[in-house]
This record gives C-alpha cells, sequence and structure tokens, in this order.
C-alpha cells in the first residue's frame, strides 16, 4: 500500500467522514514521519491543518504528562530512563505503538501491553522525540510490503535473529528472565523499528549490517510464515523437539495406555 | 475366560475341510505343527502393563516400514546443491543432496512427508513407551531371577533405540541436527587424549566435514537395526522360555501362568492392537508437525536457533551438560581440561551402567536366589520402589533442564532461576523422593495389613442397643486378602564367616546394603494373626478365614 496515497485519499473522503479523517490523516502522518501533518484532540476537525511545530507542541505535552517522569523533563534521561535524544522517532513509534512504553512497572524487560495511545498521540511524541535530536524515522513504503525475496530473508534471519527469537520466530529465553517475544502478528512496521532501533537487549541491525532491501526480504520471510501454516499439520507453537517429546507422552503414550487399559477390560 | 497353563499338554480336535488339508500340506513338508502347537499353548496374563513392550514392539514395526519408504528417496550424500524444491523460503539456498532430498521427500513426493511424519512420531513413541515399560518392569520386580539377563537385553535395546534416534535426526542435515553433531563433537573433544583425534576419525576430517552423514546413514539403516532386530528376538524367546510374570492374585502362583494362550485369543488381540498403534501414530502423523526442516535451514555451522534441543530420548544428556555451573575448566601442563564435560560423562554412564546391572546389584544385596514369577506390588518392596523414584527424579530433573529456556518463557521465569532450581532438583530430590516413596510404601503396607486383619470402613454407621456409635467394617474377600497378605518378608542378610572363619570386608558392605534395603519392614499377616483378629472380633466369617492366605516362602 502506498501511504502517500492513502493519505490523499483520505484527505477527500474528510469532508464526508470529518473523524474518519482525522484517524487516516494521522497514518499518513505516521508514514511520513510528523514532516508535515494535522494534529488536534478529539475536537479537531480536518481543517485544523496544524503545522508540525504544533504537533511536536502536543507531543511534548504529552510527553511531559506521560514519559517525563521516567525520561526527564526534555527527554534527558533519569535514574528511571535512558535518554531519548538521538533514539529518533523510529524508536517511539515502536516502542508507543506495542504498548511497551510507557512501562508500567520495572522488570527484567518492558514487556508488551495494549497500547496505550491513539495513533495521532504517538505520531505526536514520535514527533517531539524527533525533533531533539536526528534519529531513525519511521520507515515507509516498499521496505515493508512483504514482496521481497522469501529464501534471502529466511537465510538473513537464521543468521542474525535465531539465536534470539528461534527460526520460526516463536520466542526464545535470554537471561535473568529477559527474553526475545515471538514475532507472530508484529506489524511490518514495527518488525522494521525493530531492527533499526534495537529495543532493550536486541541489537541494532543497521543499513550497514542490513540493508533496506534486506530488511524487506526478512519482513517477506516472516510473512511468508505467518501466512502459511505448517505443512506438516499443528506446529504445536514451533518450540522444536521439547513440544514433540511433550506431545507424545502425553497424547500418544497417553492414548495408547487409555487404550490398552480398555482392550484387557474385563468384559463382565 | 481365562485359562491355566500347566506342564501337560491338552490334545487338541482337528477340523476337517481346506484349512485342515492346507494345515497338513505345510505341517508334512515343515513339522511346524509342534512349534505352532507349544507356542500357540503359550499363556499370557492379561494386563495393560504388559502391552507396553508391544507398543514398543509395534512402533519398531512401524518404524521399519516407514523407514524403507525413506530410503527410496533419502539421499545420503553431503555434496552441495542449490535448492530447487517448491518451498519458496529455501529456493536457491545452498545445501546438501541430503537435506534437499529430505526437503523434497517432504514437498515433492506424494507421502513422502507424512511418512517422515510417521517414521519421526513412530520413533519417539519407540523409546516413550521402552522407558515406560522399563518403568513397569522395575517397579513390579520382573527383573528378578530369572529375568536379569533379559533386563540387560531390554536396557541395551534401550540405548540402541536412543542411538538409532539420534542417526536419525542427524542424516537430514539441517541447522537442527547439524547443532546436535556439534554438540556431540564437543563431547568428544573434551576427551582427554583420544578427544580430538577420534572426532576427526568421526567426521573424516574437520567437523563438518562431508563424510558423517553417510557415516550415520550406514549406522542408522544397517548396523544398528540388525542388532535391535536380533536383540528383540532374544528379548521375546527369553519371554516364552522364561513364561510370563504376573501380578499377585488369587490363584496365582510361581508355578503357573495364568492368562490367555496365545492362540486364538491374545494372537488376536496383539494382533488388532498393532493396528490400533499404527492407527494412533497414523492419526498424530497426519495432524502434528515433527522436524519441520524448512523451518531449521540447511546445516550452517554460525547460526544456531534459540530452543535447540535433541529429541526427548536424548533431553537428559542435553540436561546434564546445562546443569554444570560455569567455570569447572581448568588449565594444566598447557592443556583445557573440560570437566564440564568429563563429570558429566562420567555421571551420566555411571548412572546408565547402574540402571543396567541393577538386578544384579540388588540380588546381590537381598541375597535372594528364588525364581520369581509372581510380580511385587511396588509397596511391597519399599526400598526398591523408593530407589527407583529417586532414579526417575534424577532422570526427570536432567530431562528437565534440557527444555530450561522454554520453561523459563513460558513460565515468565528467569533462566537463572530454572537451571538452580533443577541443579537443586537433581542432587537432592532424589533423598527427598527416596525418602517419601518409602514412607509412603510402608504407610499403605500397614494399610494394607490393617484392612486384612479388620477389613475396611464400609461408611455405614450403626448405633448400638447401649447408644453407642460404630462403623461397621466390612471383611474382605478370599482373593482380595490373598493379594493383600501373598508377599514375601525378606530379612536382612546375616553377617555369617565365610569358609576360612572370617567375615570380609564385602561381605561387612553387603551385611550393611542388606539392613538399609531390609530394616524397615511389614511383615504379611499371617495365619496365627488373622485368626486372632477374626476369631476375637468377627466370629461371623470364621468359616473363611481358615482358607490359606499366605504364601510361605521357605
Ligand atoms: C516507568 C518509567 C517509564 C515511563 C513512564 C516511560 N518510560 Fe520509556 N523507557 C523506560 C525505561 C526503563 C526504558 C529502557 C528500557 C530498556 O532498554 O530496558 C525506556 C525506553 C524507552 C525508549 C527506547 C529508548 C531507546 O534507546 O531506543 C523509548 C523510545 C521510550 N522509552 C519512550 C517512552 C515514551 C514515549 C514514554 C511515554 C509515553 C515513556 N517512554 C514512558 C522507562 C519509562
Ligand atoms: C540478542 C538477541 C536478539 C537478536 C539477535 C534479535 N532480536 Fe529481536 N528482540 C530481542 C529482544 C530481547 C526483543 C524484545 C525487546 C523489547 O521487548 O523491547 C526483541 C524484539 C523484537 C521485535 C519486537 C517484537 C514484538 O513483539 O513487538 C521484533 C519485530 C524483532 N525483535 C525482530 C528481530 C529481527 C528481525 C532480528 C534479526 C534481524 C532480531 N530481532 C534479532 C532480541 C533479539
Amino acid at each position: 500500500m502506498n501511504p502517500a496515497s492513502k493519505a490523499r485519499k483520505g484527505r477527500k473522503a474528510g469532508r464526508r467522514h470529518p473523524l474518519a479523517s482525522v484517524a487516516l490523516i494521522a497514518i499518513g502522518l505516521l508514514f511520513t514521519g510528523g514532516a508535515y501533518a494535522a494534529f488536534s484532540t478529539t475536537t479537531a476537525s480536518a481543517e485544523s491543518d496544524a503545522n508540525s511545530q504544533q504537533t511536536i507542541d502536543d507531543g511534548e505535552k504529552l510527553f511531559a504528562a506521560n514519559c517525563a517522569t521516567c525520561h526527564g523533563l526534555s527527554a534527558q534521561g533519569s535514574g528511571d530512563g535512558p535518554s531519548l535524544i538521538g533514539v529518533g522517532a523510529a524508536s517511539v513509534d515502536f516502542q508507543v505503538g506495542t504498548g511497551r512504553m510507557p512501562l508500567q512497572m520495572q522488570g527484567p524487560q518492558a514487556l508488551k501491553k495494549p497500547v496505550q495511545f491513539t495513533e495521532e498521540q504517538t505520531a505526536a511524541l514520535a514527533a517531539y522525540v524527533a525533533s531533539l535530536a536526528p534519529g531513525p524515522a519511521i520507515p515507509e513504503g516498499e521496505v515493508l510490503d512483504g514482496e521481497g525475496d522469501a529464501a534471502v530473508g529466511a537465510e538473513l534471519f537464521r543468521i542474525n535473529c535465531a539465536m534470539c527469537h528461534n527460526v520460526a520466530g516463536a520466542g526464545g529465553a535470554l537471561t535473568e528472565g529477559k527474553f526475545a517475544p515471538s514475532l507472530a502478528d508484529v506489524s511490518a512496521v514495527h518488525v522494521y523499528e525493530a531492527m533499526v532501533t534495537g529495543p532493550q537487549n536486541m541489537p541494532v541491525f543497521n543499513d550497514m549490517n542490513i540493508s533496506p532491501e534486506n530488511k524487506r526480504d526478512i519482513i517477506t520471510y516472516l510473512k511468508y510464515i505467518e501466512d502459511n501454516p505448517s505443512p506438516g499439520g499443528l506446529a504445536i507453537g514451533s518450540l522444536g523437539p521439547v513440544a514433540e517429546g511433550l506431545f507424545i507422552w502425553i497424547f500418544g503414550l497417553g492414548a495408547i495406555v487409555a487404550l490398552t487399559v480398555w482392550i484387557t477390560a474385563k468384559s463382565n | 475366560m481365562t485359562s491355566v497353563s500347566t506342564r501337560e499338554p491338552t490334545e487338541v480336535k482337528k477340523s476337517g475341510g481346506f484349512t485342515a488339508s492346507a494345515a497338513n500340506y505345510i505341517d508334512e513338508r515343515t513339522s511346524v505343527s509342534g512349534a505352532v502347537k507349544e507356542l500357540g499353548r503359550k499363556i499370557f496374563p492379561d494386563h495393560w502393563s504388559f502391552l507396553l513392550g508391544e507398543v514398543a514392539l509395534f512402533s519398531f514395526v512401524i518404524i521399519l516400514l516407514s523407514g524403507s519408504f525413506l530410503t527410496f528417496f533419502f539421499d545420503a550424500s553431503m555434496a552441495e546443491v542449490h535448492y530447487d524444491g517448491s518451498y519458496a523460503p529455501l529456493k536457491g539456498i545452498a545445501m546438501s543432496a541430503a537435506m534437499q532430498s529430505t526437503m523434497d521427500i517432504s514437498f515433492d513426493i506424494r507421502g513422502g512427508l507424512l511418512m517422515r511424519q510417521v517414521h519421526h512420531w513412530a520413533a519417539l513413541l519407540f523409546v516413550a513407551a521402552i522407558g515406560l515399560h522399563m518403568l513397569r518392569v522395575f517397579f513390579t520386580g520382573a527383573f528378578r531371577k530369572p529375568r536379569e539377563i533379559n533386563w540387560v537385553i531390554g536396557f541395551v535395546l534401550f540405548i540402541l533405540a536412543m542411538a538409532e534416534g539420534f542417526t536419525g535426526y542427524s542424516l537430514p542435515d539441517d541447522l537442527l541436527s547439524g547443532n546436535g553433531l556439534r554438540i556431540i563433537d564437543g563431547l568428544i573433544k573434551g576427551i582427554p587424549v583420544i578427544g580430538t583425534w577420534f572426532s576427526f576419525l568421526l567426521f573424516g576430517g574437520e567437523f563438518p566435514g562431508t563424510a558423517i552423514v553417510g557415516r550415520l546413514y550406514s549406522l542408522h539403516i544397517l548396523l544398528l537395526p540388525a542388532i535391535i532386530v536380533a536383540l528383540i528376538a532374544m528379548h521375546l524367546l527369553f519371554v516364552v522360555v522364561h513364561k510370563h510374570t504376573q501380578y499377585p492374585s488369587a490363584g496365582h502362583t510361581n508355578k503357573n501362568v495364568v492368562g490367555y494362550p496365545i492362540l486364538p485369543v491374545y494372537a488376536a488381540k496383539a494382533g488388532g492392537f498393532f493396528f490400533i498403534v499404527f492407527g494412533v501414530v497414523m492419526l498424530i502423523a497426519s495432524f502434528v508437525t515433527i522436524n519441520p526442516i524448512w523451518n531449521y535451514g540447511p546445516y550452517d555451522p554460525s547460526p544456531v536457533s534459540a530452543g535447540t534441543q535433541p529429541d526427548w530420548y536424548i533431553g537428559f544428556a542435553d540436561g546434564a551438560m546445562r546443569l554444570v555451573p560455569p567455570g569447572w575448566e581448568f588449565v594444566w601442563l598447557n592443556h583445557t581440561y573440560s570437566m564440564n564435560i568429563l563429570v558429566v560423562l562420567g555421571v551420566v554412564g555411571l548412572f546408565i551402567v547402574t540402571v543396567m546391572i541393577y538386578p544384579f546389584i540388588e540380588a546381590w544385596i537381598t541375597g535372594d536366589k528364588r525364581e520369581h514369577h509372581v510380580l511385587d506390588r511396588p509397596r511391597n518392596a519399599p526400598t526398591r520402589t523408593a530407589i527407583g523414584a529417586a532414579g526417575v527424579t534424577f532422570y526427570a530433573s536432567l530431562w528437565a533442564a534440557a527444555s530450561s529456556d522454554i520453561m523459563a518463557t513460558h513460565f515468565h521465569l528467569t533462566m537463572e532461576g530454572v537451571i538452580h532450581t533443577l541443579q537443586a532438583t537433581t542432587i537432592l530430590g532424589p533423598f527427598l523422593a527416596f525418602y517419601i516413596t518409602k514412607r509412603v510404601c510402608l504407610a499403605l503396607m500397614k494399610k494394607d495389613r490393617e484392612i486384612v486383619l479388620h477389613g475396611y470402613e464400609s461408611g455405614r454407621i450403626v448405633r448400638l442397643p447401649g447408644g453407642e456409635y460404630v462403623e461397621v467394617h466390612q471383611q474382605v474377600d478370599d482373593f482380595e486378602r490373598w493379594k493383600l497378605v501373598s508377599y514375601n518378608d525378606q530379612k536382612p542378610l546375616m553377617l555369617r564367616p565365610n569358609a576360612n572363619g572370617k567375615i570380609t570386608v564385602p561381605e561387612q558392605v553387603r551385611a550393611g546394603l542388606s539392613r538399609w534395603f531390609f530394616e524397615d519392614r511389614i511383615a504379611p499377616v499371617d495365619q496365627v494373626e488373622l485368626d486372632q483378629a477374626h476369631g476375637a472380633h468377627h466370629t461371623e466369617i470364621e468359616g473363611s478365614a481358615d482358607k490359606p492366605a499366605q504364601i510361605s516362602d521357605k
């Protein structure tokens, strides 16, 4: 899907459905990284074509209210959260867009939660953080379309990601209660952002490590395994031999023992 | 109906017709009727736990059948090819011919994936069924004289089954199995002096080389199956020679076998059971993925996937490696000594050997030289049952450790927490399990005694004329009582001087162990006690209490 055309379409439809247009514009914002946009609170209409400065100001307000306790009033960081200067819009979009931020409680790792902010608010926060210093922007365009080379993507995935996320993206354990999450149902934009920002214990895969084209291949592979269920039947979590072993003991041998009891049961 | 096999064969009436003449034709040329008559009259007792060995046997048959199919298409070569099959995410990727042919079996040969899954699931079932069968044999004392050798044969079969499994797991040359081989390579290289040489010998040079798949293939389809088939034949022959054991029950003695004759009842049941097992395996293989090599991709020494594990039966060894705390290696004379590997090899090796020779150990400790054809109820051999529970706990801890990472992610625990807990259960768990199991067994025996002497609580409360309330105790019937009282009451060995009048150290050790084995015991109810108890309180059942309800073992 081409985000620019989407935004254009949204603007046209917006005359008929003011609220829908807000959402669509926000999506447009998301993809264009807050370079230009109209942001407003729920009372806003399509006409309030705010400039980026206003978005940034709104983001700053949201930030002060929700994030500053940990990240500091000007995102300079504090004992409870790292500095966000230079992390870029992509990092904010990933952290807030997957519900990891605002952090609910200190733990081994910030967990995914239901998303706390609307897309406009997320975009505003991203725009604010991006305005502090340059950093990775929110990706857009064909890198996200899942039309790359799945075989290349699969190989890159095995080499760069599988040691933490498992070959089938089923997730895996790290030390001290940290873990690499399952990649099922993660949107393409978040996969891309995860690679470029390296959240928490994940390394950063910048464009020198893995080119945008190859990132697209990885996304293509992840999409492939998500869209094509295992040809062998139930994948039992794609967890490998542990799941298979448990399955054969509980369901295989379990069923057979039940049948032996049945066979040897006295008929009277 | 069940029948009792005795040593006198009975005449079987022959019927006429085609079957008879055909049978006659064959018999005149092969004299097979004697064998059929002898075998057909063999009695097999009927109990579900006696079928577990059959499950293993039938799984093995399934493995042979599906495996033969796979050999038609598998190419045990490590020559490099570029995959050109129908699985898109591997298109054009360099891999070995072995991996490609396995991919082709999975995606481009009709029925291939099903057969692969049948083969692999049946293999998992095979080892699992052997394991459960072994537990049954252990906890019922079926390994006692004259069956010690058969226990060893069975145990060797278990080890060979694991070897078969491991060699098979390694054949596709995918990432998962390659990592498994890498661990084996590391294990071997950890052995001082010979390790590196041996690794080079096995892999035909530097790991992974281009030879290993072909070599494992020879083992997997030729040598190991041949040995397994021979040992299974011996194992079954011994079962026939020894006759089957039976659970203690009225009328079951050391001199008879109560059950069905092989022909026709037992053979029909077993034949039907084969198809049931086959059906279950088929069903699982049709609906559940196993070893999705298309996810793992071809072996490449650099990547390792999270959640890399061996198949379940190798898990205990993998787990043992994971439980070793860091820092056990040391350098001496410019060589690194990997105690993290050597200790594991030692401990696991010791465990395996101990289990294998356990029948001899127990016989030596107990000094029991009698033949046993009636099984022990596990509670009636508390120390053995407790030893078994300790062994199971030890094995299970190692086994669980192989999935420490999966437990950590799925139960939201830390990996370190899981490992430390399992380290504790590996070392302390067996003692705890021993103690608890023994106490439970003794308590159950006490309860049995109580029931024999005073009957069980019927739940019926009666008010006596004097106003007193009592619960009516119901006497057990004779059949049940037989089961409760007919076990051997073993006493510790007496320390006796040998022919030279000396008490040797081994004898002292033996007497000590024997005391440990038997010191806590509950004697079975004997006739006198029974008469007293029943004479005193329950005159109404006097009539049946004079039947012999006890087997003396003198
Ligand atoms: C309770 C404290 C807390 C709150 C509230 C919080 N954060 Fe965080 N945030 C953290 C901590 C701690 C980390 C570092 C996590 C880590 O790396 O393990 C973090 C990391 C981040 C990162 C990633 C930084 C990087 O290096 O890429 C971003 C972006 C972020 N926070 C944005 C936000 C935003 C936006 C909000 C408000 C909506 C917010 N956070 C609220 C504690 C907090
Ligand atoms: C060193 C281990 C490691 C490697 C290698 C790694 N990741 Fe991650 N990944 C993580 C961890 C840990 C997280 C969780 C971060 C968090 O919760 O903030 C994560 C999170 C993610 C997420 C977000 C998932 C979600 O549920 O929102 C994606 C997507 C992702 N990784 C993709 C990748 C890809 C693609 C690669 C390979 C290019 C990769 N990762 C390599 C450790 C790793």
